[in-house]
């Protein structure tokens, strides 16, 4: 497998809550910041793929950035917006049609859970007046099922929370940065049982944007290029469990994680023991406990003796949510994809400061999942 | 007696025609491969096929997972209570035999009471007093006779 497309600027505005700023506002920071990690002018962009949920067209961003006259396309969809910026750019320079470019998520949330726009979604009005329409009663009832069929604990999924606020508390770009207890997790309000305040994650802001280059032409502008061995984006298949579904089917599939995951081992000629670090989608702890196993790195039920035996933490033997993961940083949804990216952009060339983990790892992984049921993936290698 | 009327026409048999006021969803079954959808639906999700019938669903199934509405869902789109007087509900996918499982809310709020496996029928409950005065009613599944679950549901 060559090396097609490299990663040779990272940017990111801080997430969390930011009320003098727009979402776009925080676009455009990230997008400067990865200019200058990168050594590079906006004009120098031969193109952008950008996108967020609730905080405008991303498009509309050269009218500060500058108005350049580049390909600039939206992308809009759902919690994979970043992930598919990133596909879209990755095959634009892999296919030919330009050398340098640039993919960017942001985006601004209203405060609490999400407000799903039924219609938007392809739903009935009556199922968000039954008080059907939210995204965290899914995973209340997906981790419940799972909790039953594989003996997770809920000491395990405090264990993930209080992994994430320590992560984060060491990241200066995260937007929870105070350690909590296991005690504290579990105390903490019950939002849709068996999950608690703290073990969920918050909609919130910020951006995040990545310069790609030709591999070829990488070591222009930085001597640590890292290079994207997969991206991939898939949506679910009959018989998936997903978030916002007024029914599901009798038969079982596994889900979009278990193939986008499948196809993105085979893209990048790796398998799930090749990664040395992931970050994971925790919309909640549950999720990130799920996901390990839906993503080919652990058999359904190894996570509880995995989690218990501090496996994941930064030291262990896998390290998942370095950064604290959705947990910490909150999911600002067009940003979100991408900041996992970031984060491992860091960690393989040696950036990631006090939560860097230790013996150089080579190669690290990013799972996004998110409405409709849509997973996104990608492999990173220096 | 206040009027009632359905949250929405044709997710539920209305008016109640069963012999103790029951009543029942109504879904679609895919002509070609006999998949059941809920609510209805012109085309399936698993042959791609684009026929379908619409029939009655079963009333009884089996609690395939559930959880607890903890806080008010954001109004709009929640048509219940936000205030001071919400209540927190159950929601649960009740598998309905050789058919689909189906979401909903359950009548039970305990997590207590509930657990994987037991046995739900569809009732009908209120669900908000419109600006006319009436009841809007909604579909719900709930424990079949009392429960005397002493476990829990951990």
């Amino acid at each position: 497998m060559g090396d097609d497309v490299a990663i040779v600027g990272i940017g990111m505005h801080e997430f969390g809550r930011h009320d003098d700023l727009t979402g776009m506002e925080q676009g455009v920071i990230a997008v400067r910041r990865s200019l200058a990690d990168a050594g590079l002018k906006w004009q120098d962009m031969q193109f952008a793929f950008g996108g967020s949920q609730a905080a405008g067209a991303a498009d509309t961003m050269v009218s500060s950035l500058g108005l350049t006259g580049l390909q600039f396309i939206n992308v809009a969809n759902g919690c994979a917006t970043g992930g598919s910026s990133l596909f879209s750019a990755y095959n634009t320079i892999k296919a030919g049609v330009f050398d340098l470019g640039i993919a960017i998520g942001f985006d601004k949330h209203e405060r609490g859970a999400f407000r799903v726009n039924t219609k938007g979604a392809g739903l009935g009005d009556w199922y968000g007046a039954n008080g059907l329409a939210l995204t965290t009663q899914f995973f209340g009832m997906k981790i419940n099922r799972y909790m039953h069929d594989f003996g997770i604990t809920r000491n395990t999924l405090a264990k993930v929370s209080a992994k994430a606020f320590r992560n984060g508390a060491d990241n200066p770009m995260a937007w929870r940065r105070k350690p909590l207890s296991e005690e504290d997790v579990l105390e903490s309000t019950m939002l849709s049982y068996p999950l608690t305040q703290y073990m969920f994650c918050s909609p919130g802001e910020g951006g995040v944007a990545l310069i790609l280059a030709r591999a070829d032409k990488a070591h222009q502008y930085t001597d640590r290029p890292i290079f994207l061995k997969a991206t991939v984006v898939r949506s679910r298949r009959f018989g998936s469990f997903e978030v916002l579904a007024p029914s599901i089917a009798l038969e079982h599939n596994a889900g979009p994680t278990v193939d986008a995951s499948r196809a993105a081992f085979e893209m990048a000629g790796m398998g799930p023991d090749d990664i040395d670090l992931a970050q994971l989608q925790d919309t909640e702890a549950g999720a990130e406990v799920m996901h390990m196993a839906e993503n080919g790195f652990c058999e359904h039920g190894e996570q509880e003796r995995m989690i218990q035996n501090g496996e994941t933490e930064i030291g262990g033997r896998f390290p998942v949510n370095t950064d604290g993961g959705c947990l910490a940083n909150g999911e600002p949804i067009g940003a979100s994809g991408l900041r996992q990216v970031y984060e491992n952009v860091l960690q393989l060339r040696g950036d990631a400061g006090v939560r860097q983990v230790p013996n150089r790892p080579k190669t690290a992984y990013t799972h996004v999942y998110g409405a409709p049921g849509i997973s996104g993936v990608t492999i990173l290698s220096r | 007696m206040p009027n009632q009327i359905p949250v929405a026409d044709g997710l539920f048999s209305w008016p109640p025609t069963g012999a103790n006021g029951e009543s029942h969803l109504i879904g679609s079954r895919c002509v070609t491969c006999g998949n059941h959808m809920f609510p209805t639906q012109s085309g399936c999700p698993k042959c791609t096929g684009n026929e379908t019938d619409t029939v009655a669903l079963g009333r009884r199934g089996t609690l395939w997972t559930w959880t607890v509405q903890g806080f008010p869902p954001k109004a709009p789109p929640y048509a219940g209570r936000t205030d001071a007087g919400f209540e927190p509900f159950g929601v649960g996918y009740v598998e309905l035999p050789g058919e689909v499982k189906v979401e909903a809310r359950l009548t039970e709020a305990d997590p207590a009471k509930l657990r994987i496996g037991m046995e739900m029928e569809l009732v009908l409950v209120p669900l908000y007093v419109d600006a006319g005065g009436n009841d809007v009613m909604t579909f719900a599944f709930q424990p079949v006779g009392e429960t005397h679950d002493q476990n829990g549901a951990e």
